[in-house]
């Protein structure tokens, strides 16, 4: 309920980046190719996909760094082909925060008020309120290589809100700190986009930053989106086989439509589970992939309630991770299917490998992948 | 038992053999004692260069008195300016253009460029006179305009030079530098004067001082290329050897080696300053 009444509340905001479209060629390889994205004013909105997806070039064509090939990409209502990076209206934190070695932090982040020529008095104003937003006080003579890698991608945020840009673009801008900096610096950004209320556009390959952080986020392959959503909609109601396979832990097996029964039920014959019957009211035909996320299986030393599908099956192997524990299971029908385990109590069951057990899950948390 | 006993001497472990030892220092004796014979011997109070007579500054005095000898020097500093100068612009544009873009080429083009660096400067002494005589290159005009000729070959050989030490420097910078500059308002000219510029400074540094010392003391390349009006130090401290060799000699050779010292010594320190930069 809270997460579709925000979704009205963002798309009632006016469009500040409108990207139509666009494609971006580096000689025979489609880098982007045909992306459509529309994002509303004060969004925090994520770019996710492995490597090579084309999310950081759409990123850099966004900032200026890239001009595409075809399509059109307008930010805050102006068209943007051919204007330079220095004339527009977005900021950008750079991967490597790119923070001025030979400058102090103060310089860093008046450079960008320095070249526009904005008064003395003025950028001493806004570079103090720029870095007492990021928790730098204090730090204004101290030169780059004095400061700790989260310190410096502090001042790369000062520099670029400083600037008061209409969209920020961050890059990967937590890949570089260690683990708990990172889950840190999560909160802290959601915390500043709120307080700032500048839209801002993150590109990454963590979905788990992703997830936790923005309010809308588009999944990309191959240059192309493959599904706009908010993060909980991505993660139990993904629209295709990558998604459902790169968003979290996805226990996915293909089958083949055997018709519709009344009341909206799928019947699916999987080559290794049997026939199955789903509750789906679109029309289906042909193959498919149905997909069911580990943390939704259930495995019990006798046979579940009919209510679940339930497969007989022997513990595979057993990974500790502490907070759960995965439990991949070697169904009799051949199919290998993963299981994670909260540890809720010290006490909590201990499967081991070679164990016999029912494994299942309830029918409705069954995904129905037709691509 | 320690285990230094049981330690092998390895093959170039040159500091735990006495016969490698003495290798080692007849090496330095041979390489430095003419060097520092030459500038002990300046400070001889003898007409000859052969038996010690004393300590004596007389001849670093003769020497600066000696106008031909203070010309030769003085058209040597102007030289090396004017060929430092420029041949860091020329060489420091070759090196951005080489490492900024890719043009049909290129490879060629690199291999061309480094050339001088590894061509016996005879040739290249010589095709320089081939090539200022053949186009008529004016001679007798005033000075500084005379030394044009010498100035011109030596920008030739030495901006090679700065290309190489200002390449390597430019192969440590972030692009994404420039590109936040620009991405905070700034354009293509002073993203370049702010942060790129700072960046290669100290390689900026070290090729001047390169290009400066390489210029000061060429000798074969500017024998080809001087006229009477044009002589250097090395050349006139060459001249003067054939009548003599003189304690003045020594003299200017020394200052001229004190130069030479100090402008290295300050290029590898900038150099070395390089690798501690992120």
């Amino acid at each position: 309920m809270e997460i579709n009444h925000k979704a009205h509340f963002m798309a009632d905001r006016p469009v500040i980046l409108q990207i139509q479209k666009v494609v971006k060629r580096f000689g025979n390889i489609h880098a982007v190719n045909g992306v459509n994205l529309t994002i509303h004013e004060g969004e925090f909105f994520a770019l996710l996909g492995p490597s090579g997806c084309g999310k950081t070039t759409l990123l850099r064509m966004l900032a200026g760094f890239e001009f595409p090939n075809e399509g059109s990409i307008k930010i805050d209502g102006e068209e943007t082909k051919d204007v330079p990076p220095n004339q527009r209206p977005v900021n950008m934190v750079f991967q490597s925060y790119a923070v001025f070695p030979h400058m102090t932090v103060f310089d860093n982040v008046a450079y960008g008020l320095r070249v526009v020529n904005v008064p003395r008095e003025e950028i001493k104003e806004r570079v103090k309120d720029a870095l007492a937003l990021v928790k730098l006080d204090g730090y204004n003579s101290r030169k780059p290589d004095q400061l700790s890698g989260g310190q410096r991608q502090r001042v790369a945020l000062a520099r670029a809100l400083v600037k008061r840009p209409r969209v920020l673009l961050l890059d990967e801008p937590l890949s570089a700190l260690d683990a708990k900096l990172r889950e840190a610096m999560q909160l802290e950004l959601v915390k500043l986009q709120k307080a700032v209320g500048i839209t801002f556009l993150i590109v990454t390959h963590d979905q788990d930053e992703a997830l936790s952080m923005a309010d809308r986020i588009a999944v990309m392959e191959n240059g192309v989106v493959r599904q706009v959503a908010h993060p909980r909609e991505l993660y139990e109601s993904p629209n295709c086989k990558f998604v459902a396979d790169f968003i979290g832990r996805m226990n996915l097996f293909s089958g083949i439509v055997e018709g519709h029964e009344d009341g909206g039920r799928l019947k699916v014959k999987t080559e290794l589970l049997g026939k199955l019957t789903i509750s789906y009211n679109e029309k289906l035909s042909g193959e498919l992939h149905l997909a069911v996320r580990p943390e939704k299986l259930r495995i019990s030393s006798e046979i579940l309630p009919p209510s679940h599908f339930s497969f007989p099956g022997e513990i595979d192997a057993v990974v500790y991770h502490g907070s759960e524990t995965h439990v991949y299971l070697k169904t009799d029908a051949g199919p290998l299917l993963c299981a994670t385990l909260t540890n809720i109590s010290r006490s909590s069951i201990r499967p081991k490998r070679g164990d016999r057990l029912w494994i299942g899950w309830a029918p409705e948390d069954t995904l129905v992948l037709s691509e | 038992m320690s285990f230094r006993s049981n330690n092998p001497i390895g093959p170039l472990d040159y500091s735990r053999r006495t016969w490698m030892k003495l290798i080692l220092l007849g090496t330095f004796v041979f390489l430095y004692a003419p060097i520092i014979t030459l500038i002990a011997f300046s400070f001889n109070d003898s007409r000859r260069n052969i038996v010690w007579r004393g300590f004596t500054f007389k001849y670093y005095e003769k020497a600066w008195n000696n106008s031909s000898l203070v010309e030769a020097f003085a058209n040597s500093l102007t030289i090396a300016l004017f060929s430092t100068l420029i041949s860091v612009v020329l060489g420091t544009m070759t090196a951005i253009l080489l490492w900024r873009f890719r043009f049909p080429g290129k490879a060629g083009y690199e291999g061309l460029m480094s050339l001088p660096i590894v061509i016996p400067e005879i040739c290249l002494g010589v095709a320089m006179m081939a090539f200022f005589s053949r186009i008529g290159w004016p001679s007798g005009l005033h000075w500084p305009l005379n030394l044009g000729a010498i100035t011109i070959a030596h920008i030739s050989f030495s901006f090679p030079f700065v290309t190489v030490v200002v390449r390597a420097r430019l192969a440590s910078f972030n692009r994404e530098l420039e590109e936040a500059a620009k991405d905070l308002g700034a354009g293509e000219w002073q993203a370049f004067k702010d942060i790129l510029i700072p960046h290669i400074r100290p390689g900026l540094i070290a090729a001047a001082l390169l290009a400066f010392t390489l210029s000061l003391d060429d000798f074969v390349i500017t024998f080809f290329t001087s006229g009477p009006d044009t002589i250097t130090l090395p050349i006139k401290i060459y001249s003067m050897i054939r009548f003599s060799v003189t304690p003045e000699v020594n003299a200017a050779s020394a200052v001229l080696i004190a130069i030479t010292l100090i402008m290295t010594s300050f290029a590898l320190w900038f150099q070395g300053r390089n690798g501690n930069q992120p």
